[in-house]
């Protein structure tokens, strides 16, 4: 169904190739995973299918992509729509029009499909989907799950033979990326339609995938081949795989389900030597920052219903909940982005919202969402400086914090050319170079690759047993399982739980992380975890 | 009906098109007359109609700005009469002190008495802007505009899309403006001040420019702009039918305006002019072969609603030709202003609309969510994410549900 032929792919001014000399088949009906690091060249890969490389970003092509058949040599992006269906990373900048119904016969208008084709298969994506109460919405309404789902939406109704996603669950908390995922499967299971889909959160894709397509980037070639047998000594994989590796079992199991089935040796060995459960919080250290009954009121959306929330020097506090449930607004009341409706914020003393900026950031740091929006210099070096300059350091602090964050990134690079996990390592480092000791963080990693995860864990540690308070607001269960002392779960604006990690997500079927699944009912959380109980075991034996 | 067209009733309401010229004959009869009994009494029948026939969308609340925009516009107009308005005499209420300016600067005067006549006047001229603005706010709260686009003809199409592009752009353009004045405090930065100004702009535009990008991709790869080839010579005898029609309509929507200024009142030069832009779009709309996902369809209801708003502007203008008084209204010498019948029975007819127009109606299940998840969720753009583009979004009326 798909076809790349030696395709090797220059960006325009670019010394290496991103692609180089590429060979792929991906089969009718298959649903293939494309898995590696960051900036390997996993969405030109994606975008070549389309022909949106080269034909939408310039740049030179050499070699053949065909798809069904057709050659992107010849055919431009807007002719392959019928056969091609791409939902980018962000769906919410591809919406073309403001009604969910409108979207999701944009395509099929283009096309020129008679009236009642499309008015039959816009109800048919209707049902596929799961989008029948939403048809009349306005687009600006709907939650990042359901943004993602209309996007899959408006590209099916064209019937493509193919669909394309980057990232398609990198922003949806665990529950509604299970609901767009098995969307997917249902397509290619009822529909027989070939998936191609790049996502870094492996744990929630590969009981998905048929096949597996591994970019390791800095031009070496590809590997592709069963989900199983790519993660067998893949660089990058779920924690499920590095248990089943850990524990030598074979094939390796994908899913909670096959794990769960070959666990029970595993199990029993971790018999009568229960998880030791993290010390408590020190009650002795001081509060950082305290919310009492604050209640944020957007016109008609309760974001907060009087929440009463501290955090203590040396806590990592991982705040969970659904997309919109109010994890963002916390965050920003901690970091006095605006004022409560009602209630007081007290961050060191102080109302946050009331401080001058320089005040303000010797005594919170956050690091939004979308990091690359702090960073403005054209380089690495020059944003060093510039945040010495802004917050008053003597110069030099921000780079020696950076060299501990992420050593050895050239300060010549242009912040934009970084990739994510280095653009937030220079975020990070402009926050924490004032040292602020309460440290907020908006879904650290989204787009952030396994090594760049890892190193994110072992600062936030590190930042926390030199006393620091980090909150951080995340979808991320494996991120929580590894490095979050305390657990506070929101839904609709309220606390509705809140303590040690280890109880809160273990005891919840959406946030507990797969290694806590399989070794249920013991608290489990991380692969390392086991490792060390087994390498005690070892010694001791 | 075909299967592919709205059903009965109109699930998604009237014709946009019919709203919209129902608004248009409403502010042409508001233009036509400075009696502020009339506009005041064009002003309320537009809000009425749209209280009773607004919807839930979030669009709908933009007569609210509408409104406000109208008050600025009467204020702004009273304070600039007061400072600069000429001294024609009159009953003066009180005197602000005066500027003196050189000579060669006779006839503009800074300060200096203000009489009740020149502020009254001002105050009905402000109000007549306003009303008109008023109008297009009904119809802007009633039908989206995306909506009346849809109704472009094919080759108008493409402008279209540009004109939906960045319609959505601007609230996202204030909530990446938002987005950027907070990253600036989190990195300890001036907010405000010039400074402020000059580091904002730069990221601001850079987001903007990769949301297009994205956009444009997305659109490419979804099929937007494949053609059909058509002659040449077609192509040509289009664009000047066109081109020659929008001129005849212009000139005649200024002889409808202004009275008396072209033969006819300018009717004639309206017609040809529509029939010479709809053969040329007719024409060139071969070009693509877009199809329409369920049209909205012309029904007796649009017919009526359409009707009310000409009877509206067809009872000023046969006042105005009857010559009956108190169509303009005179601060000199000060009088009350009297209540011209035919104008003031002929705008009631407006209200029509309130009745005949069909209830939008969302489609069942969306009114009641049936889970929490749902419920939770019509948090809107909130979804967006981001700490900060939660805050301002919700800061920028009209863009959250």
């Amino acid at each position: 169904m798909i076809r790349f032929d030696e395709v090797t792919f220059t960006y325009d001014g670019a010394a290496v190739a991103t692609l180089d000399r590429i060979d792929l088949s991906v089969g009718e009906g298959e649903l293939c995973v494309v898995v590696g690091p960051t900036g390997s060249g996993k969405t030109t890969l994606l975008r070549a299918v389309n022909g949106l490389v080269p034909h939408f970003t310039g740049g030179r092509l050499s070699g053949e992509v065909l798809v069904d058949g057709r050659s992107t040599r010849e055919y431009a992006p807007r002719e392959l729509a019928d056969v091609v269906g791409m939902v980018g990373q962000n769906p919410a900048a591809s919406f073309v029009t403001d009604m969910v119904e409108d979207e999701l016969a944009y395509t099929m208008e283009n096309l020129g499909l008679a009236p009642d084709v499309m008015r039959r298969r816009v109800e048919d994506a209707l049902d596929l989907l799961g989008l029948h109460d939403l048809r009349d919405r306005p687009l600006a309404t709907l939650s990042g799950g359901q943004q993602q789902r209309v996007a899959i939406g408006a590209v099916l109704t064209a019937s493509p033979r193919v669909l394309v996603l980057d990232e398609p669950t990198s922003a949806l908390d665990p529950a509604a990326a299970e609901e767009v995922l098995a969307s997917l499967t249902r397509l290619v299971h009822d529909l027989g339609l070939t998936v191609l889909l790049a996502e870094h959160r492996l744990e929630r894709v590969l009981p998905f995938a048929d096949s597996v397509v591994l970019v390791p980037g800095r031009g070496r070639p590809l590997v592709v081949g069963g989900a199983a047998e790519v993660m067998a000594d893949s660089p990058v994989a779920p924690p499920i795989v590095d248990l089943g590796r850990l524990a030598g079992w074979s094939p390796l199991p994908l899913s909670v389900r096959d794990a769960r089935r070959l666990s029970g040796p595993l199990r029993l060995r971790l018999e009568g030597r229960p998880p030791r459960p993290n010390p408590p919080a020190d009650a002795a250290a001081p509060i950082e920052a305290r919310l009492t009954r604050v209640t944020v009121d957007y016109d008609e959306v309760l974001a907060l219903d009087a929440v009463d929330f501290a955090v203590r020097a040396g806590e990592v506090v991982a705040v969970m909940g659904r997309n919109g449930s109010g994890k963002s607004t916390l965050l920003g009341q901690l970091a006095g982005v605006r004022p409560p409706t009602s209630g007081s914020v007290d961050v060191a003393g102080a109302d946050p919202s009331r401080l001058a900026p320089r005040a303000l950031v010797a005594r919170v740091g956050l690091v939004p969402q979308d990091a690359g929006i702090l960073l403005y210099s054209e380089s690495v070096a020059a944003e060093c400086a510039a945040a010495d300059r802004d917050t008053g350091l003597a110069p030099g602090t921000t780079a020696a914090v950076l060299e501990r964050v992420l050593p050895g990134l050239p300060g010549d690079r242009h912040p934009r050319d970084l990739s994510e996990g280095q653009r937030l390592a220079l975020a990070l480092s402009v926050v924490l170079a004032p040292a602020p000791p309460l440290l907020l963080l908006d879904e650290p990693t989204r787009g952030l690759d396994y090594p760049g995860k890892a190193r994110l864990v072992r600062l936030l540690a590190e930042l926390a047993g030199e006393g620091h308070a980090v909150v951080m607001a995340t979808h991320d269960v494996e991120l929580v399982a590894q490095v979050a002392t305390r657990a506070v779960v929101l839904a609709e604006g309220e606390i509705v739980a809140d303590g040690p990690a280890r109880d809160v997500v273990c005891h919840s079927p959406v946030f507990a992380p797969q290694v806590a699944k399989v070794l249920a009912p013991e608290l489990w959380l991380t692969v390392d975890e086991v490792r060390g109980a087994l390498e005690v075991e070892a010694v001791r034996g | 009906m075909s299967p592919a067209a709205r059903s009965a009733g109109g699930r998604r309401g009237l014709h946009p098109g019919a709203w919209w010229l129902w608004a248009a004959c409403l502010a042409g009869a508001a233009s036509r007359t400075t009696n502020p009994i009339l506009l005041l009494l064009i002003g309320a029948v537009a809000v009425y109609v749209v209280a009773a026939r607004r919807t839930a969308a979030p669009w709908s609340r933009s007569i609210v700005l509408f409104l406000k925009l109208g008050v600025f516009v009467i204020l702004l107009r009273v304070v600039l009469v007061m400072v600069f308005g000429n001294r024609v005499g009159g009953h003066v209420l009180f005197s602000l002190p005066q500027v003196p300016l050189p000579s060669w600067a006779a006839g503009v005067s800074i300060g200096g008495p203000v009489t009740a006549e020149a502020v009254i006047e001002a105050a009905v001229e402000g109000l007549r802007l306003a009303v008109v603005l008023i109008c297009f706010g009904a119809a802007n709260s009633l039908a989206s505009p995306y909506r009346l686009l849809r109704c472009l003809p094919a080759v108008l199409y493409e402008a279209g899309v540009a004109i939906t592009v960045s319609l959505a752009f601007a609230p996202e353009l204030v909530m990446a403006i938002g987005d950027v004045r907070e990253a600036r405090r989190l990195r300890g930065r001036p907010t405000r001040g010039l400074a402020g100004l000059r580091g904002t702009a730069v990221p601001v535009l850079e987001r903007a420019l990769d949301r297009s990008l994205q956009l444009a991709a997305s659109m490419d790869a979804r099929g937007y702009g494949r053609r059909v080839a058509v002659g040449r010579g077609v192509r040509r005898w289009a664009g000047a039918a066109m081109a020659i029609g929008i001129l005849a309509l212009l000139a005649g929507i200024y002889g409808v305006l202004a009275a008396g200024s072209l033969p006819g009142g300018g009717i004639p030069f309206v017609a040809a002019g529509a029939v010479l832009l709809g053969a040329g779009l007719a024409a060139s709309g071969r070009r693509t072969n877009r199809t329409r996902y369920r049209p909205d369809v012309w029904r007796s209801a649009e017919w009526l609603v359409s009707a009310s708003g000409v009877v509206v502007v067809g009872s000023m203008v046969t006042a105005g030709i009857l010559g009956v008084p108190g169509l303009q209204f005179s601060v000199y010498p000060l009088a009350a202003p009297t209540l011209p019948l035919l104008a003031a029975v002929g705008i009631l007819v407006g209200l029509v609309p309130a009745w005949a127009a069909p209830v939008e109606r969302p489609s069942g299940r969306v009114v009641a969510p049936t889970t929490p998840r749902v419920a939770a969720t019509t948090a809107a753009a909130a979804d967006r994410d981001a700490v900060t583009t939660l805050l301002v979004s919700a800061r920028t009326e009209g863009t959250v549900a």
